[in-house]
């Protein structure tokens, strides 16, 4: 069995894949993991998941154009130079 | 957020990975891309595994408890380098048996500085300082290799040669402060490792013409590398008093350095397994292989 690793540098933090181990059951792989990712104390937490649980998600289509949601769904220039130009026209 | 796509293409991928992009196991590679991580990062791997065999001879020679726990120490974190980076090359599509099988019979290659014997103490300093400082400066190149999964695990791996540098750093400074004959062990030494570690990052094509660099599998060239460990490890090693044994080293004004053409034909001979050590390496490495085979054949057949 393939074991992906992830560790925990510090407690809060993200855990974060570190490589993966082959080994036949959990209780091996934690073995070996302990002594390949936390012999210097180097991680406070580890997760050892079977390569075949992991359900991988990487398409990403934007069918519904949902640019509403983000950042560059917003172009506010030249409605900023608009506004801007009609203040000063109050004003004058 | 729409995803960045691979590109399928084979020319459209060169530029992907050109322009800093990076690619993980499951996306579709170009079959000479694939072939080109493997060559390179099983190498690797074997020079980690090859690596520990001139050191691990001074485990039970060496002067004090405290070396023989730390190079036991290193001896573990090498062979657990080669263990992750095998790993690597599994998800390619090469199983970690055949690159074993073809390491031992001679087949598949492993770094130059790993063919030559460690004849005292002073070998051990220079290999954990100055050799360890060669392929550190390779390897933290390798973090912005195109293929994540490989420049993932380099973190590990930098991070643990760090301590390797301190530790060759300690034991050459222990023995340049202590006799005189230890002082010249050092010296010797020096002037066994200088001509292989002038070797060690290869001949000095221009980084365009590296089909790894092409790839991005590495992220600069070979003399680039050779510069960098020449300009932060020859001061060092004269401020302790050394000699380096090369008449031309000179550092010119423009902070290029200037040395002795390096021997390119004891590298092609030692790297193609011709080396000093090699038959006597191999052979060790061989019976280990054998001797230990029940251990695999029990935990992977669970």
């Amino acid at each position: 069995m393939i074991f992906e690793v992830f560790r925990q540098d510090r407690r809060g933090a993200a855990f974060e894949h570190a490589g993966s181990v082959v080994a036949p059951d959990a209780e091996f792989a934690e073995a070996w993991t302990r002594e390949q990712y936390g012999r210097r104390g180097e991680s406070v937490a580890l997760w050892l998941v079977p390569r075949d649980a992991v359900h991988v998600v990487d398409d990403w289509t934007d069918e519904f154009d949902l640019k509403y949601r983000r950042v560059d769904g917003y172009s506010i220039k030249a409605r900023l130079k608009e506004a801007r130009e009609r203040a000063a026209d109050r004003t004058r | 957020m729409s995803a960045v796509e691979v590109p399928r293409s084979e020319q459209a991928f060169l530029e992907y990975v050109q322009a800093g992009g990076q690619v993980e196991a499951t996306d579709r590679l170009p079959d000479e891309y694939r072939a080109k991580l493997v060559k390179f990062i099983e190498m690797h791997g074997n020079s980690e595994l090859m690596g520990v065999l001139p050191e691990r001879e001074w485990i039970l020679r060496a002067p004090t408890l405290q070396r023989k726990l730390a190079l036991t120490a290193k001896v573990q974190d090498e062979v657990g380098h080669a263990q992750l980076i095998y790993r690597v090359v599994e998800d390619l599509g090469k199983p970690r048996e055949r690159c074993l099988e073809d390491l031992v019979s001679g087949k598949a290659k492993f770094h130059n500085v790993f063919h030559y014997p460690t004849k005292t103490w002073g070998d051990v300093g220079v290999i954990a300082w100055l050799v360890d400082a060669a392929a550190i400066i390779s390897q933290k190149a390798l973090l912005k290799c195109s293929y994540a999964p490989y420049a993932r695990i380099m973190k590990k791996i930098c991070w643990e040669e760090s301590f390797h540098i301190l530790h060759g750093r300690d034991v050459i400074l222990a023995m340049v402060t202590g006799t005189a004959e230890q002082f010249e062990l050092v010296q010797e030494a020096l002037g066994r490792w200088w001509g292989p570690l002038m070797q060690f990052h290869g001949n000095p094509i221009p980084r365009e013409d590296d089909p790894m660099f092409q790839w991005r599998i590495k992220s600069q060239g070979n003399e680039e590398a050779r510069q960098q460990f020449l300009e932060g490890y020859v001061p060092q090693i004269r401020e302790l008093g050394l000699e380096v044994p090369d008449p031309k080293l000179r550092r010119r004004d423009d902070g290029t350095w200037e040395y002795s053409e390096p021997d390119w034909d004891e590298l092609r001979t030692v790297v193609t397994g011709h080396g000093p050590r090699t038959a006597d390496r191999l052979a060790f490495r061989a019976r280990f292989l054998e001797q230990e085979r029940w251990v695999r054949d029990l935990v992977l057949a669970a």
